[in-house]
């Protein structure tokens, strides 16, 4: 783009070349500027400003001071936070699994057209993603409640003592409970609508070579969504990572069972607003928006090149 | 193409330097300057001269009282906003007073979270409005609450002197004897559970304001603090008086595991899960508008005491209103807040139920004599008062008792859903307050 010049400037003056750097073309920045303004300000801005303040720290007694890179230092050995992450590290080597496991089989269910009331079934499935996440935490807080939830009248009917969901030792799992019946729905669209577009033509033709169902998956319909699997497997583990919602509104219910810095993110937040470490909280926020980006990476590295 | 790119970079980082800079202006800090009197003359033109005032508060009686001094003052619009109960409404003036944007000219704050305000200068000092001449109106124990060092930060709304609730439906069920001793406390938590499995003496899941409280009352006196030098130690012999007596009730799984304010607690205490309550004089409102059902079950006795015949209690909670440095109309604030607090409004708010910290109103006959008919007509102010008296002296919170009590379940709680001792676990508090503090620029001494 740089080497295109207008060719009738060429012609009328040829010789002298001296003020070259000042003759680039500006016209290509017209474009891209509008986009670049806005990814600016809206993007790049906050991220700079998150830096900018993760150098500082502020005190109660002392006010304001720039402490360089003392905050990554004490981030790097602090024990909460790598608790905290390794929390939701099990919760991502459990749960997405699961909850991509169960998208994939209930796509694969949809897809194979065997399936009596396809389109009720697919609605039904996708219904829990349309349920804020707020709410569907709630609910599912009232239905674990084993005083007077769910947990309590299956107790009180069967005779059963089930152990309480929100115990600390159960909660994660709970939690694992809540998430996937969000979105499992979701993550069984993106399959779906992969599935959907696999031409037929290639199903005859396993067919006509008497391939079962089983061998129809495995050779043609998993090969073809790959993409979307490894999508799919990002967005979740993005989700994992940034698990807010669930943690925030259950520790109102079961205090002792979910710590202030139960997921990273719970405790940026706990650090911002409870501890007015805003300057740490950013910290936490970049090292943690780092350790996403890089898992989310190698595993788009990994699923492509597999794919290749 | 490569080239392009370098350049694309160049232009980006150019205009995310620009942004920056423009976000990095405001850090500028200017602290405010020695405050001027004012004059009551100058607030008598503030009120004529009328304006909006915002005032951020939950507390539900100052609805009337809002109300009243917008009559009193036609040209005054109060504008009363619920910011959130407690917690929740320091975040957010927190939050304002960060971004030095929307702050209220008047906020409700309570006497453990006043330390950090006054600390960060966020509150106008009162004394230059006259506030120092309230001093004799108030009981010692608000009055105290709302100082820091010799300054006056806040007027005092109400107070929390404890009492213990009980469901009498409950002990007359079972034939239980109201407890006068925490022993008898304990003894009557494992009659009950006992005669009843479903019934517990009370509910409790570890909460900062109620143990604090418990520990005033023990004689425990964990926090000591002296300008930015701060002293944390819950080893004293209240303390462990304190932890003794609950670890028996923990272990025995005597208390019910049920949150305070949830739709579970209101339930329990409607249908005698829950038989007992031992919390702040401004408990009766909520029971009243909380726990319709059981009206005439709750009675008001004395809070259980350490050593039979003694009658030291402590607060609970109370709070007062303040007048943010960064509120505008500062003579209307003080003008509203001297009306709730000190002047008419005291009386519109003892009728809608509210325990005031005002000396004269907590020994009229009126106040004293008030019949409640959800305590099936018992005259509990009475006790409210001999408990306002009563209330155990030398008591301070920390300087960021806020953010202390936000980790209390991540540190004590343990000992409320696992094997953890609940003293181990007022170690682990005060490791982790000590930690902050020190973070904080205190200097802590442990």
């Amino acid at each position: 783009m740089t080497t295109l010049q207008p060719p009738a400037a060429v012609k009328r003056r040829p010789a002298p070349p001296p003020a070259k750097r000042d003759r680039r073309s500006w016209s290509g920045w017209g474009f891209i500027g509008p986009f670049v303004v806005v990814f600016a300000f809206v993007f790049l801005a906050p991220i700079a400003y998150s830096i900018y303040l993760s150098l500082f720290r502020d005190q109660l007694i002392g006010g304001t001071t720039f402490v360089g890179l003392d905050n990554y230092q004490q981030a790097l050995q602090d024990d909460r936070f790598w608790q905290s992450l390794a929390r939701v590290s099990l919760f991502l080597a459990v749960q997405v699994p699961i909850m991509l496991g169960i998208a994939l089989l209930v796509a694969l269910a949809l897809d194979s057209g065997r399936l009596y009331g396809r389109d009720f079934f697919r609605i039904s499935i996708f219904l829990p993603y349309a349920v804020p996440a707020v709410v569907a935490t709630l609910m599912w807080g009232f239905m674990y409640g084993t005083r007077f939830g769910l947990v309590s009248d299956i107790n009180d009917a069967l005779g059963t003592s089930l152990p309480n969901p929100l115990s600390p030792d159960l909660v994660l799992a709970s939690i694992g409970n809540i998430v996937t019946w969000e979105f499992v729905g979701y993550n069984m669209l993106i399959f779906y609508s992969a599935l959907r577009v696999i031409p037929h033509s290639l199903y005859e033709a396993a067919e006509i070579d008497g391939a079962g169902q089983i061998r129809v998956i495995t050779a043609i319909k998993l090969p073809a969504i790959r993409g979307a699997l490894v999508i799919a497997t990002i967005f979740s583990i993005i989700g994992t990572f940034q698990l807010f919602n669930e943690p925030n509104i259950l520790q109102k219910l079961a205090p002792n069972s979910i710590t202030t810095d139960y997921t990273p993110n719970f405790y940026t937040y706990s650090l911002s607003f409870s501890g007015q470490q805003h300057n740490y909280s950013a910290t936490v926020a970049i090292i943690m928006g780092l350790i996403t980006m890089v898992i989310a990476y190698v595993v788009q590295l990994r699923g492509m090149r597999k794919g290749a | 193409m490569r080239m392009n790119a370098r350049r694309l970079l160049r232009g980006i980082a150019l205009v995310s330097a620009l942004t920056l800079g423009a976000t990095a202006c405001g850090g500028s800090d200017d602290s405010a300057a020695e405050q001027k009197p004012v004059s009551a003359k100058d607030i008598d033109a503030a009120l004529k001269k009328g304006g909006t005032l915002k005032v951020w508060a939950w507390e539900p009686t100052l609805k009337k009282v809002a109300a009243d001094f917008e009559k009193e003052h036609p040209k005054v619009k109060v504008d009363l906003v619920n910011a959130g109960t407690n917690a929740d409404q320091y975040k957010a003036l927190q939050n304002a007073i960060a971004a030095k944007k929307g702050v209220p000219d008047v906020a409700q704050i309570e006497y453990y979270a006043l330390g950090e305000y006054a600390l960060t200068k966020a509150l106008d000092k009162l004394a230059p409005y006259g506030a120092d001449k309230l001093a004799g109106k108030y009981s010692p124990g608000p009055w105290n609450s709302v100082k820091s060092g010799k300054d006056v930060y806040a007027l005092p709304m109400d107070s929390g002197p404890m009492a213990m609730f009980y469901n009498k439906k409950v002990f007359d069920k079972y034939k239980l004897k109201v407890p006068t001793t925490w022993d008898e406390y304990v003894k009557t938590a494992r009659d009950l559970h006992k005669a009843n499995p479903k019934a517990y003496i009370t509910a409790d899941v570890g909460e900062g304001g109620t143990a604090t409280s418990m520990l005033w009352q023990a004689g425990s006196r964990p926090y000591k603090v002296d300008g930015t030098k701060v002293k944390i130690d819950f080893s004293d012999a209240g303390a462990e008086k304190y932890t003794d007596t609950w670890q028996k009730l923990l272990d025995d799984k005597l208390i019910a595991p049920i949150t305070g304010w949830t739709d579970d607690w209101y339930k329990g205490l409607g249908d005698g899960t829950i038989a007992t309550l031992t919390t702040g004089a401004w408990m009766p409102a909520n029971f009243v508008s909380g726990v319709k059902d059981a009206s005439g079950d709750w009675r008001v006795a004395p809070l259980p005491q350490w050593t039979e015949g003694d009658t030291t209690t402590a607060e609970n909670g109370g709070s007062s209103l303040a007048l943010p440095t960064l509120g505008k109309h500062k003579e209307l604030a003080y003008a509203f807040a001297e009306y709730a607090n000190a002047g008419k409004g005291v009386q519109t708010r003892i009728k809608e139920g509210a325990f005031p910290a005002t000396t004269a109103d907590l020994e009229s006959d009126a106040f004293q004599n008030t019949a409640f008919p959800y305590f099936g007509g018992q005259k509990a102010n009475k006790i409210f008062a001999e408990s306002a008296a009563n209330v155990g002296r030398g008591w301070s919170y920390l300087p960021y008792q806020v953010y202390a009590n936000s980790i209390f379940n991540d540190t004590v709680g343990k000992a409320y859903v696992s094997g953890t001792k609940l003293a181990d676990g007022l170690k682990a508090w005060q490791d982790a307050s000590v930690k902050y503090g020190e973070e904080q620029g205190f200097t802590v001494e442990k």
